[in-house]
């Protein structure tokens, strides 16, 4: 059996917000809350859930910009988190980043050829006069024409933009790279072509994503397998198929029954949930998603109130926190 | 889906004979009668004709719109769709005269119940907008503002324009918050927007809009910063409250799901210009311009597949708008262009029932059979028949 590539084990970022004005009450932002699961070598794990459940900060965690406050990062067997700092950053070329926004993440003082340069350069991958060359065959990989490297990143759309973060991320030659809703500012025409890219690179480059987006379509389209995440916590990890033919958790039912779509022999019934998302700070016991919980009065006595339902894999593959499950609990 | 009002000009019955007739007349360019006095046609709120808006900047002007027409009958919801910069909010803006300089508007009118809002003197336009129309406009933060209490903002604004007093308004406001559903209104309506989510903020904005009960709402972009499960709580809000109080609404949006799902006629606009016309029905059983058709097909499906197929592609980039390309503005991404597309503007002509600014659809053009989508037979076998009958 093959290894999987990244394991994470109860993983979880919290953030301490002091709200009193004398700093004694302290409050607890919980970001990212125990979060396990594993990506397999070559394929692509989708993380879904509205703004706000954590998913950047799950992100960021892989790439060293934030340390978790507890849980372990497992690459190719080894525990990143109990590294010393040196040592953790030797993993840091084999995980990179693309962001959200492709108009902030980009140094606008830089040529987006010095750009895309720069971690070559930085870590010294290659002798200096190769750079060039390898910024050139870059380019040329993310679809971009080498002769606009000497151009600044405001001359250029959304798209390009993500383009040459896209090669900035390829320029680490990483085998995971964390793609933070790549495509969610872009034009629906811009996205198609930044997803045929990134799909493309995949095979080429055998690299692994973990996807992150809100939108359901896009993960769809992307991911072999997905994890539906609400308020820090994962509520549902399943095969794409299995996800999207047969939901289990409330909460999934109504994010896919939300999409708009075109055609309407792909509509859902809808179902509309009541109030906002609650807020991560001090959040109250029970699941994270009692409070919109549409379902739960079908279970009477049930813990849902009380305790935070675990993460249980209810058919091969299939995982779902929900006390509905006769085997959660 | 909205009848057809007798005597709508705009709008000819696809017929064999009617729709030749109309082609003919359209292959000169969008023919309406001129504007009536008084209240126009029975049912409609709003036309607006050739409207074109322009800015002229240093380095050239930008013709944001360019020759849009649209009308809106009384309780239909007319979406306008398009990706980035194609003038979906200059065009809304110019509607309701709140255009900032250096834009302006060089052409067009805008008759609202048969009054050009254009030349409308600037204190009538305040009370059109109060009373009348009004805007949810795509920026919630930077149109609510910071330091007011939510009940400041709105009683303000419901004091100004149905004339309550301060009780009876800030009731009013309340009232408002739960319709939108805020819960809690007593309470939130003290709140300042900053401390209220992206949600809440943009029903706030919703709730302002609303009350003065207008016969015309423009949304822009009313969801595109929200999470999906409350753009559908917004949504099915908005046709909640078209269905209850009979408001019209004019739907700005890139998201064609969006549209497919609240609309009951479509806009498609790129850089500027209207390229197309339907009913939400027609465009998407049978999308018909080539950029409708791309723009449907790059959009990753909810189909049960496994298979991961690439994705459609419309090749290329939007223009820039300040070299808009001299023929049909979509010709440079366009893979059913031919020679003529490039050095010629198409005219936003009339095909069953229809608009549509292509050349592959003007009478004569026997080339309106391969601008269909290839994957849907039905589409194919409709196709041809409007190919059959477009053509003399
Ligand atoms: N550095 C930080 N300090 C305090 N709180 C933070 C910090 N970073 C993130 N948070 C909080 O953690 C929670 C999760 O944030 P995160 O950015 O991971 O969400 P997300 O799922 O990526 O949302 P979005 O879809 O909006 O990008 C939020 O409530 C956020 O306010
Ligand atoms: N204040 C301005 N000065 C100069 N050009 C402007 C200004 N506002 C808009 N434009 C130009 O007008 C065109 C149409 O812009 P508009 O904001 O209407 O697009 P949109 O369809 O609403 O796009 P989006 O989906 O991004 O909101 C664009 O080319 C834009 O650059
Ligand atoms: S555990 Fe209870 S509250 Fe949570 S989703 Fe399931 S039914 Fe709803
Ligand atoms: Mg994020
Ligand atoms: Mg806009």
């Amino acid at each position: 059996m093959t290894e999987p590539l990244l394991q994470l084990r109860h993983l979880s970022k919290f953030f301490v917000v002091e709200r009193s004005l004398l700093g004694r009450t302290i409050s607890v932002l919980k970001a990212v809350d125990d979060l396990s699961f594993d990506i397999m070598p070559g394929e692509t794990f989708g993380l879904v859930g509205e703004s706000g459940c954590g998913k950047t900060t799950v992100g960021k965690m892989l790439v060293n910009l934030y340390r978790p406050t507890a849980g372990r990062i497992l690459y190719q067997g080894t525990d990143l988190t109990g590294l010393p700092a040196r040592e953790r950053r030797r993993y840091c070329r084999d995980i990179q980043l693309i962001f959200q926004d492709p108009y902030a993440s980009l140094n606008p003082r830089m040529t987006v050829g010095d750009i895309v340069a720069e971690p070559i350069r930085v870590n010294r991958l290659l002798p200096r006069d190769k750079v060039d060359d390898r910024v050139g065959y870059l380019f040329n990989a993310v679809g971009l024409s080498a002769n606009y490297r000497n151009r600044f990143p405001h001359e250029f759309s959304g798209g390009q933009r993500q383009r040459v973060g896209i090669a900035r991320a390829l320029a680490m030659e990483p085998k995971l790279i964390v793609c933070d809703e790549p495509v969610s500012a872009l034009d629906v025409s811009v996205q198609a072509q930044v997803l045929n890219l990134l799909a493309e690179l995949s095979v080429q480059f055998g690299l692994t994503y973990l996807f992150i987006a809100h939108g359901l379509n896009v993960v769809k389209h992307v991911s072999d397998r997905v994890g539906v995440m609400y308020l820090g916590r994962l509520v549902e990890v399943a095969p794409k198929r299995d996800l999207y033919r047969n939901p289990l958790h409330p909460y999934t039912k109504a994010l896919l029954s939300a999409i708009p779509v075109t055609n309407p022999a792909q509509r859902r019934t809808r179902i509309l949930l009541e109030g906002d998302v609650s807020s991560p700070i001090d959040p109250a016991p029970g699941c994270r998603f009692a409070g919109r919980c549409y379902a739960k009065t079908g279970c009477a006595g049930c813990a849902c109130d009380t305790q935070l339902p675990e993460l249980v894999e209810v058919s091969p593959g299939h995982f779902v926190a929900c006390y509905l499950h006769p085997a959660v609990g | 889906m909205t009848g057809v009002p007798p005597g709508e000009p705009m709008t000819v019955t696809a017929g064999p004979a009617g729709t030749a007739a109309a082609c003919a007349a359209e292959a000169r360019g969008v023919a309406e009668p001129p504007p009536k006095g008084g209240h126009g046609e029975a049912g409609l709120l709003l036309q607006v004709r050739g409207l074109s808006t322009d800015f002229a900047m240093k380095k050239g002007t930008v013709h944001a719109v360019i020759d849009v027409s649209f009308s809106v009958r009384e309780g239909e919801v007319l979406a306008i769709v398009g990706e980035s910069g194609s003038g979906k909010s200059v065009a809304a803006l110019s509607v309701l005269g709140l255009l900032q300089p250096p834009g302006r508007c060089v052409a067009g009118e805008v008759l609202y119940k048969g009054r050009d809002l254009l030349k409308l003197p600037k204190g009538e336009m305040r009370d059109i907008r109060g009373n009348h129309i009004s805007m949810i406009f795509q920026e919630p933060m930077t149109s609510l503002n910071p330091v007011f209490t939510i009940e400041d903002q709105l009683t303000e604004s419901i004091r100004l324009h149905l004339k309550l007093d301060r009780r009876a308004a800030v009731k009013r406001a309340v009232e408002m918050l739960r319709l939108v559903g805020i819960p809690s209104p007593e309470k939130r309506i003290k709140d300042y927007p900053h401390q209220m989510s992206g949600g809440m903020r943009q029903r706030v904005m919703t709730a302002m809009a609303l009350s003065c009960d207008p016969d015309l709402l423009i949304a822009d972009e009313p969801t595109t910063a929200l999470d999906v499960t409350i753009q559908a709580q917004i949504l099915a809000l908005i046709s909640d409250l078209r269905d209850k109080i009979g408001m019209a609404v004019i739907l700005i949006t890139h998201d064609l799901g969006v549209v497919a799902e609240t609309a009951d006629r479509v806009i498609v606009m790129y850089c500027g210009q209207v390229v197309e016309e339907a009913t939400t029905e027609q465009l998407f059983e049978r999308p018909l311009h080539p950029y409708t058709l791309g723009l449907l097909r790059s959009i990753p499906t909810m189909e049960d597949t496994e298979a991961t197929e690439p994705l459609y592609m419309i090749r290329g980039m939007v223009p820039n708008p300040l070299h808009l390309p001299r023929g049909c503005a979509f010709a440079p991404r366009c893979d059913r262009r031919r020679a003529r597309c490039a050095a010629e503007q198409p005219a936003l002509i009339e095909v069953e029932g229809r608009k549509l600014r292509c050349f592959l659809f003007e009478p004569g053009c026997n080339q309106a059979a391969t601008a269909l989508s290839p994957e849907s037979a039905q589409a194919g076998g409709a196709v041809r028949r409007a190919d059959s009958e477009v053509a003399p």
